[in-house]
């Protein structure tokens, strides 16, 4: 039966203790491991401000000063998200975390990360106030140049918004499930090895 | 256009910015401040010690 | 309390972890980590709000510009503006088209949001005009006249337009041959200044919403005042403007490689930049993606050796 097939898979790929482990790897004794759920929680805090945005909309957060502090709070949110996500990227890259058949975990982080950065442009694209029109009036040589224009309009609040409010979060969300849970279940990478003898490479 | 703002921010960034400039780059005071930061907050979790935590063997 | 397991000093990345463990709280972790983001993104905002500077509409341009905005406005019209030559995906025009060596995808990509400026910008807006009939006059005349004679008049209205005066906001050009321009221009200016012409424009084709800007966007941004306005607030590609952000706030510094490309060459001087760095963008954008299986580039954290501060507690214990 596939019903029982797919479940079966399910739980053996991910059985609960591995889905959420109250334990890790000795070596797991580092701040830089903080920065991915960081990264999550500013996300979080992204999307609980956006929607909120969204709820309200345009008039509310250019004219209104609590929908203009709940705009504050999405831009620094916004800010600290990319922020978390580069530091936990360089912590990535200098502990090799790939190894192990870890490659598709940097993959998915990696296209979170850009994904992300779209998902931040059509957002400044629909402020509505001078940054987006500038924004706007740049970007669309650069989409035109390559063709995208034609069918990505940044001069098309319906569209753009659209993007940023439900396609590219949506995408992104899903992502970063992905990435959590192809951590999960390979666990953290272990270090490389240790330098055993005084002075020798560390082949 | 805008109404008044009771939630004002305490310091107005409002202004324009400072840029600093070495031969063709350009860059404002405040993205340099947000670069330098990051760099600083990765330093600071390499080197400050992670509290010890108990064995499960 | 029982001698703890030592972890093994040379791991086997693909097998599970055959070492100790320690007790680590995950949900703890996230809830902190929430609490703490909520904190400092309110204290932040608290301290430092958010940029809003207001847009420019064709009202604010010209009224604060009205020479800027009719020597845009008459090109326009003649059809010799930079939107009006753009290409794709506006109009078939070849003056911003890019190519990628022999290829061209903008023009491949085809004509998707047409624009014909002398009838978007100046002749549906001044038809839409009640009344006048001085306007209604110049109007018939003006598409009554051969191609040549239309292209004449607005011409020497362009090349008189540095010397013209403003008499009670009303443009006053030297004498000379503009036929029916000289109106024309005259009316879509008080359109403009009296906010008719952002309306107008939005809801070209009569529809009651509106949610696409790109026709006023991209008459707006033509002007000179415009671009005035960004070079103040430092936003000009040259400028490394992509990664800035109005007034004194941080902007989009991930930004940071797409905004270098722009300032080197050959890509500075190249009139094909646009393309040539997006597709840059794209292959280095691919390699960061395929960082953990490009040789060489793999194996760089090991040599640069960041990894013993990670794991110093690690080290200490297995190297003892």
């Amino acid at each position: 039966m596939w019903t029982t097939k797919v479940r079966e898979r399910a739980v053996r790929e991910m059985p609960p203790e591995k889905l959420l482990p109250d334990r890790q790897p000795s070596y797991v004794s580092s701040w830089i491991y903080v920065f991915g759920v960081v990264t999550i929680a500013a996300f979080v805090v992204v999307i609980a401000s956006g929607v909120v945005l969204g709820m309200k909309g345009p008039e509310w957060w250019h004219l209104t000063g609590l929908g203009h502090f709940v705009n504050s709070m999405h831009l620094w949110a916004v800010e600290i998200f990319f922020f978390a996500m580069v530091v936990h990227l360089w912590g990535k890259f200098f502990m090799g975390a790939w190894r192990g058949g870890r490659g598709r975990t940097w993959v998915t982080g990696a296209v979170t990360f850009l994904v992300a950065i779209g998902a931040a442009f059509t957002g400044y694209v629909s402020q509505q106030n001078f940054d987006s029109q500038w924004i706007a009036f740049e970007a669309k040589d650069g989409l035109n140049a390559v063709g995208i224009g034609s069918f990505f309009n940044v001069a098309n609040f319906g569209q753009m918004y659209t993007w940023h409010v439900i396609l590219l979060p949506t995408v992104v969300v899903l992502l970063i499930v992905g990435h959590v849970l192809l951590v999960r279940r390979a666990g953290v990478v272990p270090p490389y090895a240790a330098r055993l003898a005084k002075g020798a490479d560390d082949e | 256009m805008r109404a008044s703002i009771p939630l004002g921010a305490i310091f107005d960034l409002n202004g324009p910015a400072e840029y600093v400039s070495w031969h063709f780059i350009q860059i404002s005071v405040p993205n340099l401040v947000v670069i330098a930061l990051m760099i600083v907050v990765f330093v600071a979790a390499l080197l400050i010690p992670f509290p010890k935590r108990e064995r499960e063997p | 309390m029982n001698d703890p397991v030592k972890p093994p000093a040379t791991p086997d990345a693909d097998a599970p972890w055959p070492g100790p463990f320690v007790r680590y709280d995950l949900v703890k972790e996230l809830v902190v980590a929430l609490g703490a983001v909520i904190a400092v993104v309110v204290a932040l905002a608290v301290l430092f709000s958010s940029p809003d500077e207001p847009p420019v509409t064709i009202q604010s341009w010209s009224r604060a510009a009205p020479a800027d905005f009719l020597a845009i406005a008459v090109t326009e019209l003649n059809r010799t503006s930079d939107v009006a030559t753009y290409g794709p995906p506006y109009n078939e025009g070849t003056g911003s088209v890019q190519k990628i060596g022999p290829i061209s995808l903008q023009e491949a990509a085809g004509v998707k949001v047409p624009i014909e400026t002398a009838r978007d910008y100046v002749l549906e807006p001044l038809h839409e005009v009640p009344g006048a009939p001085r306007l209604r006059a110049a109007l018939d005349a003006y598409e009554a006249a051969p191609a040549r004679l239309q292209e004449k008049w607005a011409a020497n209205y362009e090349k008189a337009l540095p010397e013209a005066r403003f008499v009670a906001g009303v443009p006053v050009l030297p004498p000379g041959r503009y036929g029916p321009v000289e109106p024309m221009m005259a009316s879509l200016l008080a359109m403009g200044q009296s906010g008719a012409l952002d309306g107008a424009l939005l809801a070209g084709g009569h529809r009651f919403y509106a949610t696409d800007y790109t026709k006023p966007l991209l008459f707006v941004s033509a002007g000179e005042y415009f671009e005035k306005l960004a070079e103040h607030q430092h936003l000009l590609g040259t400028q490394w403007g992509m990664m800035n952000e109005t007034g004194s706030f941080p902007g989009q510094v991930w930004l940071w490689l797409f905004s270098f490309w722009y300032q080197v060459e050959p890509f500075k001087s190249s009139p094909n930049a646009d393309a040539l760095i997006f597709v840059l963008m794209g292959v280095l954008s691919l390699a960061f993606i395929c960082v953990p299986f490009i040789p060489g580039l793999n194996q760089l954290p090991r040599r640069l050796g960041v990894y013993r501060l990670i794991w110093r507690d690690h080290y200490r214990e297995v190297e003892t």
